[in-house]
């Protein structure tokens, strides 16, 4: 990485420069600089709905970058270590799907864990690729999906020779890694693609304490959330490509879902905070795993809680672990980690990333001070204290093996009925359901639904977790094949 | 040439104090220090431009927060202040015999230090042998405590700087947990009157409301303060504020005040009509205004 280069950034210094020059638009967007909309100025700011403008020469364009969004996105690319980056705006969800689309047509066999984000899932829908699921280990305590092992994916590969790419989430919501490297060595030696997503991973690239980033691994492409630890405004994201992808042929396959009025707010945001993380990128994150370890130390000092770290690691199925995660299992206290996480912001006025039936997870990030790690520390320590209980009658919550009976995309697409979800027992689903957050599929199109499926459902409902992805808003019924 | 400081109370609402000279500034990892020189007030400190106390005014509130709960409680021995890093309350403490032991905890070294340099009759209270300061966050010292104290006071005063956490519902928890079985805390409370300041106000005693049986708020005058007007909580385990007041033993004591009084106890609980029926909604209770 060229640090001279790095202090650059193009895009904002653009946006400055335009700024000065007072030019009057009569161009879009139609509220002109605020003018048109006071209420808007009011909420945002006259900075903010300033930089609100539409491409144009000076500013380049980002669905043909040829200037300043070009040299940002080269800048991008050395600070991560990639042939190409491409600076997304449709979240992390259209890196995963343009690298999805960009080695997978209709008919293609693709080599992916069970416990994948829906983003994955539906670009199989739009796009007819064929999933091969690779079932991922469950740590038995815990309850948590883990990653895949090496020797999972060596089975796959024979299964599936045909395949033409391996996908990975690494690390997973709870930072939890494969073996990436030996995961690329293996794909590639069957000419396999290796698509990572690495939504929750954007800081592996600046720091020497954390598991291997995908690039480095030798990966063929992986969507980094800059939104999430990168710092970046939400919906911001980068697709990275190594050096065996034609990037001509990603930036046609981006360009198919792209919007052509991409925001400068969102574009700038990546800009600047790609500088801040080549500029100061380790130091902030070894000040975050610092953070993330104090509040696991003393977590797991309050006893009944386990906020759990390194020692996951196996070499197989949690080949690296991911310390800026906070990750608690809080069954022991008898209760759900959604219900942690409701108390949690109904009774202390802290929002954490997500609860699900085991576990809750806080986001620690390059925003974070410690006097907020002792509030939720202090909280998680009064929550035992006044509504700790029997940890009985809890379901735990385990991965249910999938049996794939269609295609996402023919199921989705196939003739259907509504059923009461008692009844849809045996039966095809031809949609998704899901917790969200973490937004991973329960069941998606073309799976066998089973009494433990719906077992699952009902108990994740009654305990509040939010649910989604059905045609029916209450989630009372299931769309099935007929 | 004048020089004036001034501290927003609201986005229309000033505090203007007319400062002679600036005698500090420092930024720690808590907040940025200043001390200034006055005529009105004489010296002031002030924390991300707020002010914390000035030595015209401080005797009001570190007078209200000890005396009031050491006037009902029959036998403090052992006692927390939480923020009391200026050593104001560990003072007003030290007249108290019967004390063995006064733990402060003050996160911020720095903002003890400024204060020795510059307000040494404050600080002269940290000197007193039972005093032990521990140089931590409060909420972690709390953590590891449970059922020690007889009195906690939570010294810090603003609920949207970095004294947030110990206006939590954890922290109170915390506390109650720290506890003797007929302890007391104290703690700042706050401003009623504007409304950002009110919605603080209503959500500090809702929170202790439900983590004690026994929670009143009582009030003082303070120049220095938003609107010259703030309130103080009493969160009990067992002892009433009135109730279990004994005027006549403390008046035994001959401790000299300068705000405080036996009288003045009593008048304290009895709170204007507005400010009890913004607490009683916040308690469940039908609004009397209805």
């Amino acid at each position: 990485m060229n640090i001279d280069a790095q202090r650059k950034a193009p895009i904002y210094e653009a946006l400055q420069k335009f700024r000065k020059q007072r030019v009057v638009p009569f161009d879009v967007p139609g509220h002109k600089r605020g003018r048109g909309n006071r209420e808007l100025v009011e909420l945002l700011g006259e900075k903010c709905v300033g930089l609100d403008v539409n491409s144009m020469k000076p500013l380049d364009n980002l669905c043909h970058p040829v200037s300043v969004i070009m040299e940002a996105e080269q800048l991008a690319a050395d600070a991560f270590g990639a042939a190409h980056a491409f600076f997304m705006v449709g979240g992390t969800t259209s890196s995963v799907q343009s690298m999805i689309w960009s080695v997978c047509k209709a008919g293609d066999k693709i080599i992916l864990p069970r416990n994948v984000h829906k983003s994955v899932i539906n670009a199989l829908v739009l796009c007819g690729g064929v999933p091969a699921y690779v079932n991922p280990d469950v740590d038995s305590k815990i309850g948590i999906s883990l990653g895949m092992d090496i020797s999972q994916i060596e089975q796959a590969i024979k299964e599936n020779p045909d395949a033409i790419a391996v996908f990975v989430n690494n690390p997973t919501y709870y930072g939890i890694c494969s073996d990436l490297r030996s995961i690329v060595k293996v794909a590639h030696a069957h000419g396999m693609k290796v698509l990572v997503d690495e939504a929750h991973g954007t800081h592996f690239y600046f720091s020497n304490e954390l598991p291997v980033s995908a690039m480095q691994a030798g990966a063929d492409m992986a969507a980094v959330s800059m939104h999430k630890s990168g710092g970046s405004l939400t919906q911001s994201s980068f697709l990275l490509t190594n050096t065996g992808v034609k990037w001509e042929y990603v930036s046609q396959i981006i360009n198919l879902t792209q919007t052509t009025s991409a925001s400068y707010l969102l574009l700038s945001s990546l800009d600047i905070s790609r500088r801040n993380l080549a500029l100061k990128g380790k130091e902030s994150f070894s000040k975050v795993i610092k953070m993330a370890e104090y509040a696991r130390n003393e977590i797991n000092e309050i006893g009944g809680y386990y906020a759990y770290g390194q020692e996951l690691t196996n070499g197989k199925s949690v080949f690296a672990f991911d310390v800026t995660k906070l990750s608690v299992y809080t069954r022991d206290i008898g209760l759900a980690g959604i219900e942690v996480y409701e108390l949690l912001r109904d009774e202390y006025d802290i929002q954490i990333e997500f609860g699900d039936i085991g576990n809750i997870l806080a986001y620690i990030s390059i925003g974070d001070r410690i006097q907020d790690i002792e509030r939720l520390v202090g909280a998680l320590a009064d929550i035992k204290r006044l509504y700790s209980k029997s940890n009985e009658k809890m379901l735990s919550m385990e991965y249910i093996a999938p049996i794939v009976a269609a295609t996402p995309r023919d199921a989705f697409y196939a003739e259907k009925e509504s059923l009461p979800i008692a009844q849809t027992a045996g039966r095809i689903c031809s949609e998704f359901v899901m917790c969200y957050p973490p937004g991973i599929p329960i069941l998606s199109p073309g799976e066998m639904i089973t009494d433990e499926i719906i077992e699952y459902i009902n108990y994740a409902k009654e305990k509040g977790c939010s649910m989604q992805g059905t045609e029916d808003p209450n989630i009372e019924r299931l769309n099935v094949l007929k | 040439m004048e020089f004036w400081f001034s501290e927003r109370h609201t986005d229309n609402v000033e505090l203007s104090i007319r400062v002679d000279n600036q005698l500090f500034s420092g930024k720690s990892d808590f907040q940025r220090i200043d001390v200034f020189e006055s005529e009105e007030f004489g010296r002031f400190l002030t924390s991300d431009g707020n002010v914390i106390f000035s030595e015209k005014d401080e005797f009001t509130y570190d007078e209200m927060i000890v005396h009031v709960p050491m006037a009902v409680h029959p036998n403090v021995q052992k006692v927390l202040v939480i923020g009391g890093g200026d050593g104001g309350v560990a003072r007003e403490l030290s007249h108290y015999e019967e004390i063995k032991v006064i733990d402060v905890v003050e996160p911020d070294e720095m903002f003890v230090e400024v204060c020795k340099k510059y307000f040494p009759d404050n600080s002269k209270g940290l000197d007193d042998e039972r005093v032990n300061i521990y140089y931590q966050d409060g909420l972690r010292f709390l953590r590891t405590c449970h059922g020690e104290y007889d009195l906690i006071i939570n010294d810090a005063t603003d609920p949207f700087g970095h004294t947030e956490g110990l206006f939590t519902k954890e922290f109170y928890g915390s506390c109650y947990k720290a506890l003797k079985d007929d302890g007391i805390m104290v703690y700042q409370h706050g401003s009623p009157f504007y409304d950002e300041d009110e919605e603080a106000c209503r959500a500090m005693h809702k929170r202790v409301f439900r983590s004690f049986p026994i929670s009143r708020v009582y009030q003082a005058h303070i120049p220095t303060c938003a609107a010259g007007y703030w309130l103080f909580g009493f969160a009990s385990k067992k002892y009433h504020p009135l109730k279990d007041f004994n005027a006549k033993r403390w008046n035994q004591r001959k401790i000299q005040t300068w705000y405080y009084s036996t009288n003045l106890h009593l008048g304290a609980f009895m709170l204007p009509k507005y400010v009890e029926d913004l607490l009683e909604q916040e308690e469940g209770k039908e609004s009397r205004k209805d």
